[in-house]
């Protein structure tokens, strides 16, 4: 599985933007950017998934993807009505 | 076929690095929302299309993936902007005038 100059600039820049969006998921200064940089990071891992899915040539990882991005959503809105709900 | 789909990839992957960037480097929740959730879904859609363009008998459940990432992550953006507001976070600027007064 070698691949191709454009794919390994593809592959680099797709590792950047998790690494830039781990470091504010680590280090942001309130809960809300914690929850943005989280949402962030499961598209863009939602997105990894299906390029999973063309590297090994399987499908299985779109589906692997789909529930993935479906459970990431759930998440992020009950822990955004958690901190909306903890100041009423 | 598949050098238009690498292009579509490449261009996807560092749209979505420039939204990793802009996460990183905005001063406030509502402009980190706005770089996060903006930039990354028109990079998802355009990595979903060069896959699509490499795999096309895969297409059915890339648009399901694409619709589905569509709907959800300005929904969730925007729930996550009016929890910040509801919990007492101000916008930049205002702060800014604040101290400037």
């Amino acid at each position: 599985m070698n691949l191709s100059i454009l794919l390994t600039i593809a592959v680099v820049l797709l590792i950047v933007g998790m690494g830039f969006s781990a470091i504010r998921l680590f280090l942001g200064p309130t809960v809300p950017d914690r929850v943005a940089a989280a949402d962030t990071l499961a598209v863009i891992t939602t997105v990894g998934l299906v390029g999973l899915a063309a590297w090994f040539d399987n499908p299985v990882y779109l589906d692997v993807a789909l529930v993935y991005g479906a459970l990431a959503f759930v998440g992020t809105v009950a822990i955004a009505r958690a901190i909306e709900g903890d100041r009423e | 076929m598949n050098m238009i789909g690498d292009v579509f990839l490449v261009m996807g992957c560092a749209a979505i690095a420039i939204g990793g960037l802009g996460l990183l480097r905005m001063p406030d929740v509502y402009n980190r929302l706005q770089a996060g959730t903006k930039t990354v879904t028109m990079g998802a859609m355009a990595v979903l299309l060069g896959i699509a363009l490499h795999h096309p008998d895969w297409w059915s459940k890339l648009l399901v993936i694409a619709g589905f990432i569509l709907f959800t992550n300005p929904v969730g953006s925007s729930t996550v902007a009016r929890a910040a507001r509801i919990s007492g976070i101000r916008p930049w600027r205002a702060r800014q005038e604040k101290e400037a007064d």
